[in-house]
């Protein structure tokens, strides 16, 4: 049975497409087969991200109504062997994500995958509840300020009201929170709200911080998931979290502005 | 999707409790049209007011016969000068069979103990019996404190209708907690909290950090503008004394 995650925010532009992709990267590169779902319908930005526009035929949709099969739909990345695409329709309505539609792809790529990773689409409408529905696992990813951390907290409810989780009685959803675009030196000036202000208010552990930088939004540019730039402190910080969702134990990082951490970012172009 | 349809209500309605103030028609003997003369003659008094309110009719003073006691009459006269009779209050076994033959609700009396004298002593045995009753599901039965342990999260709602509500996480600012009885929170209270709600004015709001949106106890509220003041951000209980809502520190308590 395959782990099913749920990428996702409330939220809007937070990173939760960047996050999806990196996440679902670094689960292929340690050899997990991962295939990375795009829910995000009539907004399809995961295949830019992954480099894999041009490949798209098929897509998610096509495969709920039964006009291509997933073998067709699926794209395979080209740099880790490991990992698929499932891209959403761009011409569609969200509607069309229905929940036996999507339970039925889900519980046939379980069949084969080790990892699932949902990108959720923003907001809290029927495209985010079918992509949190059938997690086992959610990814909040929230920026430090107060509108997003209020947005996480709303969709966590969600999570432990209207998830399949939830509707079963089984055990709860585990949560984890990632927090992007973290920006050290602006929360010691006390304009951005500090990791350990968003663990205490949202209350679940924490699965890595991702530094705010420039690498991240040209990485997103060229196509590249943010985790394979590994000389970056985001790729580095990404290739943590996974290391983290896995059950290894890291020491969390670039949560303080050292003197040191900036310079070499300077110097690397960071 | 509506909001609360994320807290999980899966049923198209909830009874809730509610208490109205009605008027009810204290009716002394039947007679079909001086009945409606003398209703007539209040509703001139006052014809917007009666405009289609809701009636009940009080038996406990009624001394006429049951065979008059036409209550089909009584609501087509009601009706025709836009006043709907929704029950009766009181009158004896036999009278409420015929109300409810007439698809009226039946409202508990409290005068029926003046009837005769072995009705009092009746009733007085019953009442006693309730007390005594009342006593003992008191000492051995209250009602069930509903716990929680999970944070309450900003858009859900968590509701105690009878008893006292505990919370062992914290209420998220956009969350909203409701009890009959008193609210513990274990945790911050970001949110709102909503104590006594069926009018409990002894209920009080106890909370490990005050940060809430708005406290209320028994309909009186405070929002968070006014609560910053005194012991914000701090372990408090909340309560109601000449109806203001006074907060006080819990170790001082």
């Amino acid at each position: 049975m395959a782990r099913i995650i749920v990428v996702t925010s409330g939220k809007g532009g937070v990173g939760k497409t960047t996050t999806s992709a990196s996440i679902s990267t670094g689960l292929a590169k340690r050899g997990h087969k991962t295939v990375v779902i795009d829910f995000d319908v009539g907004l399809r930005n995961l295949d830019l991200i992954m480099n894999c526009e041009r490949r798209v035929v098929y897509d998610f949709v096509n495969v709920i109504q039964g006009e291509a099969s997933l073998n067709q739909a699926l794209i395979r990345d080209k740099r880790v062997d490991t990992l698929y695409i499932l891209p959403a329709s761009q011409t569609r309505e969200k509607e069309a994500l229905t929940k036996d539609g999507v339970e039925k792809v889900i519980n046939e790529l379980s069949e084969t995958f080790d990892y699932i990773v949902c990108d959720s689409p923003a907001g809290i409408e029927h495209g985010a509840l079918m992509a949190l529905y059938y997690a086992d696992e959610a990814i909040v990813v929230t920026n430090p300020e107060v509108s997003s951390v209020r947005d996480s907290d709303r969709i966590l409810g969600i999570l432990q009201s209207k998830s399949r989780r939830a509707e079963m009685g089984q055990d709860p959803v585990k949560e984890h929170l990632l927090l992007t675009r973290y920006n050290p030196s602006r929360v010691e000036k006390g304009e951005m709200l500090s990791v350990a202000d968003v663990e205490e208010i949202l209350a679940i552990p924490l699965l890595g911080v991702i530094p705010e930088s420039q690498i991240v939004l040209n990485a997103s540019n060229q196509g590249l998931p943010v985790i394979l730039e590994e000389d970056s402190d985001a790729g580095q910080a990404y290739d943590d979290a996974v290391a983290r969702l896995l059950g290894e134990e890291r020491e969390h990082r670039f949560m303080t502005s050292q003197k040191k951490g900036f310079f070499s970012r300077m110097f690397k172009g960071g | 999707m509506s909001d609360t349809a994320t807290s999980g209500v899966k049923q198209g309605f909830q009874l809730k409790s509610a208490s109205v103030s009605m008027t009810a028609l204290e009716l002394y003997y039947f007679d079909d049209s001086e009945f409606e003369e003398v209703l007539r003659d209040k509703i001139s008094q006052a014809p917007g007011f009666f405009k289609d309110i809701p009636l009940i009719i009080s038996l406990e003073k009624y001394q006429g016969l049951d065979s008059e006691l036409d209550f089909f009459k009584m609501i087509g006269t009601c009706r025709r000068n836009h006043i709907h009779v929704i029950g009766v209050r009181g009158g004896t076994d036999d009278q409420r069979r015929l109300a409810r033959g007439a698809a009226l609700a039946l409202l508990p009396g409290n005068g029926q103990r003046d009837r005769t004298h072995e009705a009092e002593q009746a009733a007085a045995d019953e009442a006693e019996a309730a007390v005594v009753a009342a006593s003992t599901s008191a000492a051995g039965d209250p009602p069930p404190a509903k716990i929680i342990s999970q944070p309450v999260r900003s858009g859900q709602q968590i509701h105690a209708p009878e008893g006292d509500l505990v919370i062992l996480a914290p209420v998220q600012a956009g969350a909203e907690v409701l009890a009959a009885g008193n609210i513990h929170v274990y945790g911050p209270l970001r949110g709102r909290a909503l104590a006594g709600i069926h009018g409990a004015e002894s209920a009080r709001v106890f909370c490990q950090s005050l940060e809430a949106e708005l406290v209320s106890i028994a309909g009186h509220y405070k929002i968070s503008e006014d609560l910053q003041d005194n012991g914000w951000k701090s372990a408090v209980q909340i309560q109601l004394r000449d109806d203001l809502l006074v907060v006080t520190p819990l170790d001082k308590a």
